[in-house]
């Protein structure tokens, strides 16, 4: 990934992307399509608030005791005769990746998705130091063999065409030219992916949840690539970013419930593996607890909740900046809303754009399961930038953030409803914070602060989700 | 090198621990949470929205009956049998010896596995099996066609009752093992979001609910 410059890297990369108006308009649709799916799982169940108000309450208390958790599962994982190690920041945790694999003369290694992997560039440095990676799950191949990295956190490939997978398969896998059936194509993959879980020599994976109270993991997969990695070879690490810890097994009745109907409307993964343990004899588990600039976010009040997020990527289907900007807008592991508030809370600098990415609809806020105040903290993040002043070209990037997402007609599709949407959001982006010239100058009636999703959340709720009527 | 006490491990726990966040309570997970009518109809019509196949047996007979007419089971004209593992007490299916499989590896060729469920979900089409009832776990993974027995008496309504049931007086953690809510076949929407069926994994998956 090369890095992008600073403060208008957002607003830049994402006009690139919206350049191609048919693609952006494609984006958008097929993001809008999982935000309906997921809406029709949430409403199928009456208890839908109950879990998330359980979800955030089991967070913020795991939270305020994180170290002891974390000292519980050691314990009790080790117990299990799992290997438990720590590592402070990302080069600690490849070090450690790299001499399990050492230790047992890995060549080619299975990785199923893990974005903490990502976050800690581990393939470039396996790759560096001889260890083949692969990544398996079927969207991180794809964007890995094109070289590129993910541009959503649960749907790696989104961005990419079916056209441009036949020729990347042509390229790769020999499969016919100008394919372009999904089903001829994933079977391609297949083939060639199971030779690699039949030959590789370990598994990595990330984790989904952490159990504390039995030093358990979980996770949480569709293709079972995940299973598959870890089942045949002897060696299985686990990679686990700190926030991931909840205190009981039974916790994950709350959670499970609400991950994969966030995530893509499904009511549960295909696959939800429990590992207690290595579980036969000479196999080997290794977990990995990283914090990675985890513990100076749980230090920050404002944005201690960013440590509550599951990964679901519910916030960035329903947003409107990343539907139209894409994913590699963000030049950013974890783009979208919630990623608009870890990177710059890692690298204020290099991200001060992201928290600007945002009309602060609060769309991400409504659906996030564990109830983050997403749009809240962006909003603060604004403020905080300004106030260390990270932010300088402010008439600029306004401009430009403004431009970029609501300047193309084409891209709106639904032209008349959208672009009431867009006129309503507008003057909103434009007024809300404390750099926009415009909203000092103009005696503009106080907004009241909440209607705009006050106005969403009936809309949403009294309209079919198929209608597509506000972000 | 013991990680207890690496370096590591005390600046991450001195790093959290240095900040005084306040306290909060752990919830209690009581709640008046979903059940149906009718978890069968529940369950199989979840289970066929995630792409599995549901069935019902009423005796033994007819779940032998059942698993003898899946498509998966029949040899194409002049084919050889599909292999077929079946660790099901009591049903005829098995040609493959799965005590005798040393290697998980040598699993890659299996067509079609028979195995038993712990119990089912009705609202997420889940099914529970363990590692305990197969020397290889790699077998949900690896065969082509999976078929799970699970018995009526063994649904519940939700997640909650699930864990419930795992967490009680025999806490099925408690040792070390590995346990698995299987929902359907192994799918990928990864190519412009269009579903398809058996990813890596199985290309399909049966559920025989046996009420008897
Ligand atoms: S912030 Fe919330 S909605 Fe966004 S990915 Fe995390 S859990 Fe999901």
């Amino acid at each position: 990934m090369t890095t992008t410059l600073p403060i208008l890297s957002h607003p830049q990369a994402a006009s690139a992307f919206a350049q191609d108006d048919a693609r952006a308009h494609w984006h958008d649709e097929a993001l809008w399509f999982i935000r309906v799916k997921r809406d029709r799982q949430a409403r199928s169940l009456p208890e839908w608030e109950t879990l998330r108000d359980r979800a955030s309450a089991i967070k913020t208390h795991t939270i305020a005791n994180l170290a002891d958790y974390l000292e519980q599962f050691e314990r009790e994982a080790t117990r299990h005769g799992a290997v438990v190690h720590w590592a402070a920041n990302a080069a600690e945790h490849n070090e450690i990746v790299l001499s399990i694999l050492r230790k047992h003369s890995v060549k080619t290694v299975a990785k199923s998705k893990s974005m903490l992997t990502e976050e800690c560039h581990l393939n470039p440095f396996l790759e560096r130091n001889g260890v083949d990676v692969v990544d398996t799950d079927l969207g991180e191949w794809i964007v890995q063999l094109r070289e590129e990295t993910p541009s959503h956190i649960v749907l790696p490939a989104i961005h990419i065409k079916k056209e441009e997978v036949g020729e990347l398969f042509h390229d790769k896998l020999g499969t016919e030219k100008g394919a372009t059936d999904p089903k001829y194509l994933a079977e391609a993959a297949r083939k060639r992916l199971r030779q690699i879980f039949l030959a590789c020599q370990a598994g990595i994976t990330g984790v989904n949840f952490a159990i504390a109270e039995t030093g358990g993991i979980v996770i949480c997969t569709n293709e079972g690539n995940a299973d598959l990695g870890v089942s045949l070879p002897p060696v299985h690490i686990a990679s686990v970013g700190i926030e991931k810890l909840i205190p009981r097994a039974a916790d994950l009745g709350v959670f499970l419930r609400l991950l994969a109907r966030s995530a893509t409307g499904q009511p549960i993964t295909s696959y939800s593996s429990h590992f207690h343990g290595p579980t036969r004899p000479g196999h080997e588990l290794h977990i990995i607890l990283v914090d990675n600039g985890r513990s100076d976010i749980l230090g920050r009040e404002d944005f201690r909740r960013s440590l509550h997020c599951i990964r679901c990527g519910a916030c960035m289907n329903t947003c409107p900046v990343y539907r139209r900007s894409g994913g590699h807008s963000y030049s950013a592991t974890v783009p979208g809303p919630i990623g608009s508030i870890l990177n710059p809370a890692r690298d204020p600098k290099g991200y001060s754009s992201l928290p600007y990415a945002c009309s602060l609809c609060g769309s991400c806020s409504d659906v996030c399961p564990v109830k983050i105040n997403i749009h809240e903290q962006l909003l603060t993040w604004r403020h905080e930038l300004v106030a260390h002043g990270h932010i300088k070209f402010l008439k600029k990037l306004s401009m430009k953030a403004v431009s970029f997402v609501f300047r193309r007609p084409a891209l709106y599709g639904f032209a008349g409803k959208m672009a009431r949407f867009a006129l309503r959001i507008t003057p909103r982006f434009l007024v809300y914070g404390p750099w926009n010239p415009w909203g000092k100058q103009r005696d503009l009636p106080v907004a009241p602060k909440r209607s705009f999703r006050d106005e969403f959340q009936q809309r949403s709720h009294s309209k079919s989700p198929a209608k597509r009527s506000a972000p | 090198m013991t990680t207890s006490t690496s370096p590591a491990r005390a600046r991450i726990l001195a790093a959290i621990r240095q900040h005084a966040v306040p306290q909060a309570e752990l919830p209690n997970l009581a709640g008046d949470w979903i059940t149906f009518p009718d978890p069968v109809a529940k369950f199989s019509e979840v289970l066929t929205f995630v792409g599995g196949k549901p069935l019902v047996a009423t005796d033994r007979a007819e779940l032998e009956a059942q698993i003898r007419d899946l498509a998966v089971m029949q040899s194409p004209e002049g084919a050889a049998l599909p292999k077929v593992i079946c660790t099901v007490e009591g049903l005829p299916f098995g040609n493959v010896d799965f005590a005798k499989v040393l290697d998980p590896h040598h699993l890659e060729d299996i067509e079609v596995a028979i195995l038993p469920g712990e119990f089912a979900v009705a609202e997420n089409g889940a099914v529970w099996v363990t590692d305990r009832v197969v020397p290889h776990r790699a077998i949900y993974f690896i065969a082509q066609h999976v078929v799970l027995v699970v018995r009526r008496a063994d649904l519940l309504d939700n997640l909650h009752q699930a864990y419930d049931r795992l967490c009680g007086s025999e806490h099925a953690f408690d040792q070390p093992g590995y346990g698995l809510f299987v929902s359907g076949p192994s799918k990928t929407a990864d190519i412009e979001q269009s579903l398809v069926i058996g990813a890596h994994g199985p290309r399909s998956m049966t559920v025989l609910l046996l009420d008897a």
